[in-house]
């Protein structure tokens, strides 16, 4: 994991010409890309993210999604160092079957927004460098997003948008589904072929301005009948 | 316990640190419960605080590296921003102490504000998050209750200021469970210093204001707002004189105390509106007025102008939500909405969150119409 990028941007590159001596230094993160994007609706919620990895100039994988089933009922999407991602979601599987051991139930969306938030904290001085975004049902059945930071803060959205193209999507997002920055339009609720169809067209969009992102895109629609994946290509170039 | 028990992390850590930190004194030793235990003790501690980063100053097990100033000068400024005005910017020497160069930049940047008048506590905040830049949350509390009668405002890292939030709120349903009582605002404040002691020197930032209401209701004292409550919970202080241990929160056996003794007594002792500040760095103040965040200067100088002790609950909540609508107005990093929180004698009580963007047309509205008067010559 040779890191020559500067340490303060993640995933830009430095420029291309002399500015001075540089050192270089061994650092554990490296940033892998990627998007991820979630939306609650009335009864259902959707988590979508896209299936590139890449670093730096290459791409090590075109099918590498980052959306997690967890339990029947939630999903998490990880973007950012993917070596982080792997043992975080094995770390969350984890403490899922022990809390179905211990309390012969599932964990619910809030519980397991809770624990992640404490195991992101436990490494508050050598963080986990992954942009979490939970998406699910809550106990009465209404789509829960729950959005963190790499360091484990966190609170409950409608809409969330993380990762590489994260700054581009959200404005997006606030325009369409929460209706923002606009005068005098009505709040129609968000019926999920409408929400599935926005994804999609999100991350074209997403795919089209932003690098790290395309190849593919997985959507995870998730109503208490179940989960409901699907694959839609996007830009490969 | 704390961090270590939330994260389950105890077995991995107390393996490869119990040769490096066994000789590594931090927290403190009191004869009391609050002891702060080595991290490789197995007594079930309140605090057997697990510090990692004293692993990685002394020793890191692989080079993570020096840092420099020049590569962490963003972390420095972004810092910067959030320390109250009444700090010096210490934040160079938390820089420094990072090992691990972090390739993604933390919350940071507010405003929030507390002061105490008649009524009780007011405190307010704005609601933007901002992460180096972006605004990463435009609805985010950052006034957190921590039980009926005390409320704390965070600013600093959101992720450190929630997390140390919800510790200190069991410590204190802990403490009010073992001893019968609710701790003071002051002992609150002192509890949370003392918790973030351990971790000065790191990058860790906290900075809250703790407000609260202490003890019940003071007999005979002067709160004229109070005058309907004062009855119904004289009575409930009875009740608690014959029923010795309090269930609930809302009543404390320091009230019966309290009730006994006061009848002269000023709201300085014992019970009544309490207000202190608590920094990472250290700091502990108790006060009547505070603002911290990067938008506090702009804060302090409304409330400077405003803030008297007989201010109405409502004269009160306007200078409020003016002075965070000023600082939000010149603090890039302090925006969106404002929140609104009173703590009175009967718990917290919070108003809806208001969008300053309707003050700021209000404002456009109010100084149209003056103009207007001053244009056309008054008939």
């Amino acid at each position: 994991m040779i890191s020559a990028h500067g340490f303060g941007d993640p995933g830009k590159m430095k420029e291309y010409h002399y500015t001075g001596p540089v050192e270089h230094r061994f650092s554990p993160y490296a940033f892998n890309g990627g998007t991820v994007l979630a939306v609650a609706g009335e009864d259902f919620a959707i988590v979508a993210s896209d299936t590139r990895l890449s670093e730096g100039y290459s791409i090590h994988s075109r099918d590498s999604p980052k959306c997690y089933k967890l339990t029947d009922t939630t999903v998490i999407g990880c973007s950012g160092f993917h070596g982080d991602c792997l043992t975080l979601t094995k770390i969350i599987d984890a403490r899922l079957k022990m809390y179905k051991h211990s309390n012969n139930k599932s964990m619910t969306s809030g519980a397991i927004a809770a624990m992640l938030s404490t195991i992101l904290y436990g490494r508050r001085f050598f963080p986990y460098y992954v942009y979490n975004i939970i998406g699910g049902l809550d106990e009465h059945g209404k789509g829960a997003v729950y959005s963190f930071d790499p360091v484990g803060s966190y609170q409950r959205d409608t809409y969330k948008a993380g990762g590489s193209a994260s700054a581009m999507l959200q404005p997006l997002l606030d325009n369409q589904i929460g209706f923002k920055n606009m005068e005098g339009v009505q709040h129609v609720p968000l019926t999920q072929d409408k929400a599935v169809q926005l994804v999609k067209d999100v991350f074209i969009s997403a795919a089209e301005r932003d690098v790290y992102t395309g190849d593919a895109l997985r959507v995870c629609v998730i109503t208490k009948e179940g989960i409901n994946e699907q694959t839609i290509p996007l830009r490969k170039d | 316990m704390a961090l270590q028990e939330l994260c389950n992390f105890q077995d991995i850590f107390q393996d490869s640190i119990t040769t490096l930190c066994s000789s590594v004194p931090f927290g403190r030793k009191t004869g009391c419960d609050y002891v702060s235990g080595l991290p490789f003790s197995n007594r079930t501690n309140l605090f057997n605080f697990f510090t990692p980063v004293a692993e990685y100053l002394d020793e890191s097990p692989i080079q993570f590296g020096q840092i420099s100033t020049i590569q962490s000068s963003s972390a420095i400024s972004s810092q910067d921003s959030i320390l109250s005005s009444l700090a010096v910017p210490t934040s160079l020497p938390l820089a420094s102490s990072q090992s691990v160069p972090l390739p993604f930049p933390m919350s940071h940047g507010t405003t929030t504000l507390a002061f105490m008048f008649q009524g009780g506590v007011l405190a307010a905040a704005d609601t933007r998050s901002s992460c180096s830049g972006l605004v990463a949350c435009p609805a985010s509390q950052k006034i957190l209750p921590i039980h009926s009668h005390l409320v704390g405002t965070t600013s600093g890292t959101s992720a450190d200021c929630a997390l140390w939030k919800r510790i200190l709120a069991r410590e204190l349903r802990l403490y009010q469970l073992r001893h019968g009582r609710r701790l003071s605002t002051s002992g609150a404040a002192k509890l949370l210093s003392h918790m973030l002691h351990p971790f000065k020197g790191t990058e860790l930032c906290v900075a809250a204001t703790l407000c609260g209401w202490d003890g019940g209701e003071v007999d005979g004292g002067a709160k004229t707002d109070l005058s309907g409550r004062r009855e119904t919970t004289k009575s409930q202080m009875t009740d608690l004189e014959k029923t010795s241990l309090a269930e609930t929160k809302t009543q404390s056996s320091a009230s019966i105390t309290g009730g006994q003794q006061c009848s002269a007594r000023k709201r300085v002792s014992l019970s009544g509106p309490s207000l202190c500040y608590v920094c990472s760095d250290g700091t502990r103040l108790q006060g009547a007025l505070f603002s911290v965040g990067s938008g506090s200067p702009y804060a302090y100088s409304i409330l400077d102008q405003g803030v008297r002790w007989g201010l109405t609950v409502d004269e009160a909540t306007s200078i409020a939500r003016e002075a965070v609508y000023r600082a939000t107005h010149r603090d890039a990093y302090s925006g969106n909405c404002v929140d609104v929180y009173h703590i009175s004698s009967k718990g917290w009580i919070r108003r809806s969150r208001e969008d300053l963007k309707e003050e700021y047309y209000r404002e456009k509205e109010r100084q149209e119409r003056r103009e207007r008067q001053d244009v056309t010559p008054p008939e």
